[in-house]
């Protein structure tokens, strides 16, 4: 949420001004309302979770056992660490972690090759052109991502589209198997989360100053050497921005690993809801959802730091 | 320059660098239906500063652009000491500029933005920051190498910038308003050290600036553009003194002009009686207009007299370059103060006078019934 509300301030921040006391007050009130939707609706939640990871399964509503307890009328405090210990005895769990992060990362690169191409030719446009190569980068958010998934099945199984015209053309004699491969989890990935890479590098990359790429010309670069030398660095912020908005949910994805993925090898997301749905063990499924918000904790605080930076640069 | 002829092939190598070291030739640049820059001709001579001077639109901007290498002249010819630059990207120009925004990579720092051009070149690390150092030395930026361009004051930005195009020792650096962004006091300050790193390094500057002043007091010559087109090109007096066209005149500094018709035109000036003034005004310089040709009268107002007595003398008498008016408004400037005379004939007259004294006795003072007066050499006669 942070993350998202940051990226429409803009990204290369403002400069504080002084406020009057009234302005003061008026900017916290309005400054309440996200916070107390943050309160409500993900840290009470985040807290329940994290207390449930403390527990172990029981047989009963709710199927965990309680923090506290009364026992011969005195308080008394559960805490299990069972749910943890047992992520690191089963094999299955880490493998499914690390399988996810490389997920996560192969696939941001992925997006960044191809988006940031994108994106500077999308900044470069003419004014008339821009809205609508924009236009064309949002269209698929028309449809539901569930369905847009289910197309790339009919794409890419054994008798779908691609190998069948494949086929006909006499490129290859048998069908490639394309579907339930981590290049199908790769595909779908990189197809749906491409615009939110292409987006906020476009929202940097528009905003540079021409004149110091003609500057850079005239001090004698070539435009390969202006590129890397000022156009490169100055985008960092967007590129950082951009592939944490990518990895980040990328690593807990749950319908294109399930829909396109290999069935040998789980993502981490399909596992967290495989022990809540399947197995019904609250405690495990609780603290697969904490690991994974451990594991996120990092690249979080990354972009937070690319993000002060930008801003201190801007004052 | 020397009697014994020389081979034809040294000719103009040596007449390019005598007269015309940066040649515009005849060269235009149009937008689709907008042209922006109409037959420009201009020869530019070796380490002077040239400044472009003309209100925005004037096409100044697009010139200076053309000069290195934003923009191509849709026809003719841009050569600088000989060298014909019309296919030369401007990575490969010896010019260099100096934006008006300055445009520092704000992510370097000063030392980094300055060496930049240098690293272009593939220079030696060594022979790179001894050459950054010594640029820096010179703009008086030395302690500053490390800061970064938001860690510095208006006028410090400015002196990087120059430093950063100055570094590659061009053969021509183009300044766009080099001064625009800068308060007053520092302008001026900023403007006789311009001048005096000029004269040090003896780089050829193109200036382009909408701000007379600060064309009059950078420029050896000045070249006034109007509507894409170069009206005229002189020294700052020449400009100032013996503007060719009403459009110059108005556009340097202030002056009263006036319609008139030329009553006669001798071998001891010209007459032209002008019911505006309300008078017949004598210029000595032969004009322009022959007899019954109309034409206008621009005077100086700093070239008028004024007094309260009617002024005696034999052009007086014959009522020549000398009207009546009442004094209709005062402006008091510290060095000097500016009066608006209301003539008889209704027209309103602009002088200025310095206060050369202390607390004059006895000023003249609103609604003052006063006499106008001015030389015979003061007024300039335009055709167009």
């Amino acid at each position: 949420m942070a993350l998202v509300a940051r990226l429409e301030s803009g990204g290369a921040g403002r400069v504080a001004t002084p406020v009057r006391p009234s302005q003061a007050t008026g900017r916290r009130l309005i400054a309440a309302v996200p916070t107390l939707w943050l309160l409500v609706l993900f840290l009470i939640p985040f807290l329940i979770v994290f207390r449930i990871s403390f527990s172990e399964v029981r047989l009963a509503i709710p199927p965990y056992t309680p923090l506290f307890s009364w026992h011969h009328g005195s308080p008394h405090v559960e805490v299990h660490w069972s749910a943890y210990s047992f992520l690191f005895t089963d094999p299955m769990y880490v493998s499914s972690y690390l399988y996810s992060l490389k997920v996560a990362a192969v696939a941001t690169l992925c997006c960044l090759a191809l988006g940031y191409p994108m994106a500077y030719a999308i900044a470069r446009a003419g004014p008339a052109t821009r809205p609508l190569l924009l236009m064309l980068i949002v269209l698929p958010f028309w449809t539901s991502f569930l369905l847009r998934v289910y197309a790339w099945i009919g794409l890419l199984k054994n008798n779908g589209v691609i190998n069948n015209v494949l086929l006909s053309l006499g490129v290859i004699q048998h069908p490639l198997a394309l579907i339930q491969t981590d290049f199908a989890v790769y595909i779908g990935i990189v197809y749906s989360y491409l615009p939110f890479m292409i987006l906020p590098l476009y929202a940097n990359l528009e905003k540079h100053d021409g004149t110091l790429l003609e500057a850079a010309a005239d001090l004698g670069a070539r435009p390969w050497r202006a590129f890397v030398a000022i156009t490169l660095p100055q985008s960092l912020p967007g590129v950082a921005a951009g592939s944490l908005l990518v990895f980040i949910p990328a690593v807990g994805e749950y319908v294109i690993p399930t829909l396109l993925g290999r069935p040998d090898q789980l993502m981490i997301g399909r596992v967290l809801s495989d022990e809540f749905f399947e197995n019904r063990d609250w405690p495990v499924a609780s603290a697969v959802a904490i690991l994974i918000l451990l594991l996120l904790v990092v690249p979080i605080m990354l972009f937070q730091r690319v993000q002060r930076r930008e801003l201190e640069g801007a004052k | 320059m020397s009697p014994q002829p020389t081979p034809a092939a040294s000719q103009p190598a040596a007449s390019a660098h005598d007269s015309a070291y940066v040649r515009i030739q005849d060269v235009s640049k149009r937008f689709g239906d907008f042209t922006a820059v109409d037959h420009v001709s201009l020869d530019i001579r070796r380490g002077e500063i040239f400044c472009l001077l003309g209100g925005s639109g004037s096409g100044k901007t697009t010139l200076l652009r053309m000069l290195a290498g934003f923009e191509t002249p849709t026809t003719g010819r841009i050569e600088i000491d000989g060298q014909d630059l019309g296919s030369v990207p401007p990575y490969e120009r010896p010019v260099n500029m100096m934006f008006q925004s300055y445009a520092l990579f704000p992510h370097m720092s000063v030392e980094k933005n300055v060496a930049f051009g240098l690293e272009q070149e593939r220079l030696g690390r060594d022979d790179i920051r001894r050459q950054v150092g010594e640029i820096l030395e010179i703009v008086k930026m030395s302690g500053y190498a490390a800061r970064k361009p938001h860690q510095l004051s208006g006028g410090q930005r400015q002196r990087v910038a120059l430093a950063r195009a100055l570094v590659k020792r061009p053969k021509l650096l183009l300044l766009d308003e080099p001064l625009a962004a800068l308060d007053r006091k520092l302008r001026e300050h900023t403007q006789f050290e311009l001048l005096n790193i000029q004269q040090r390094l003896g780089v050829t500057f193109i200036v382009v600036t909408h701000d007379q002043e600060e064309a009059m007091t950078l420029g050896t010559r000045l070249g006034v553009m109007n509507h894409g087109r170069i009206v005229q090109v002189g020294t700052p007096s020449d400009i100032y003194e013996s503007p060719a066209t009403r459009f110059v005149a108005d556009f340097i500094g202030s002056v009263n002009m006036f319609e008139g018709r030329v009553s006669a035109n001798g071998a001891d000036g010209l007459c032209i009686t002008s019911a505006d003034l309300g008078c017949t005004v004598r210029a000595e310089r032969p004009g322009v207009g022959t007899h019954g040709a109309t034409v206008w009268t621009a005077i100086r107002p700093e070239k008028i007299q004024i007094s309260r007595t009617p002024p005696a003398g034999a052009a007086a008498a014959r009522n020549e370059n000398v009207v009546g008016g009442t004094v209709q408004e005062i402006a008091y400037m510290g060095d000097m103060s500016i009066y608006l005379v209301r003539l008889d004939s209704g027209s309103v007259l602009r002088v200025t006078l310095p206060n050369v004294r202390r607390g004059t006795e006895r000023p003249i003072g609103r609604e003052e019934r006063v006499w106008l007066s001015w030389h015979g050499s003061s007024p300039v006669v335009l055709a167009e």
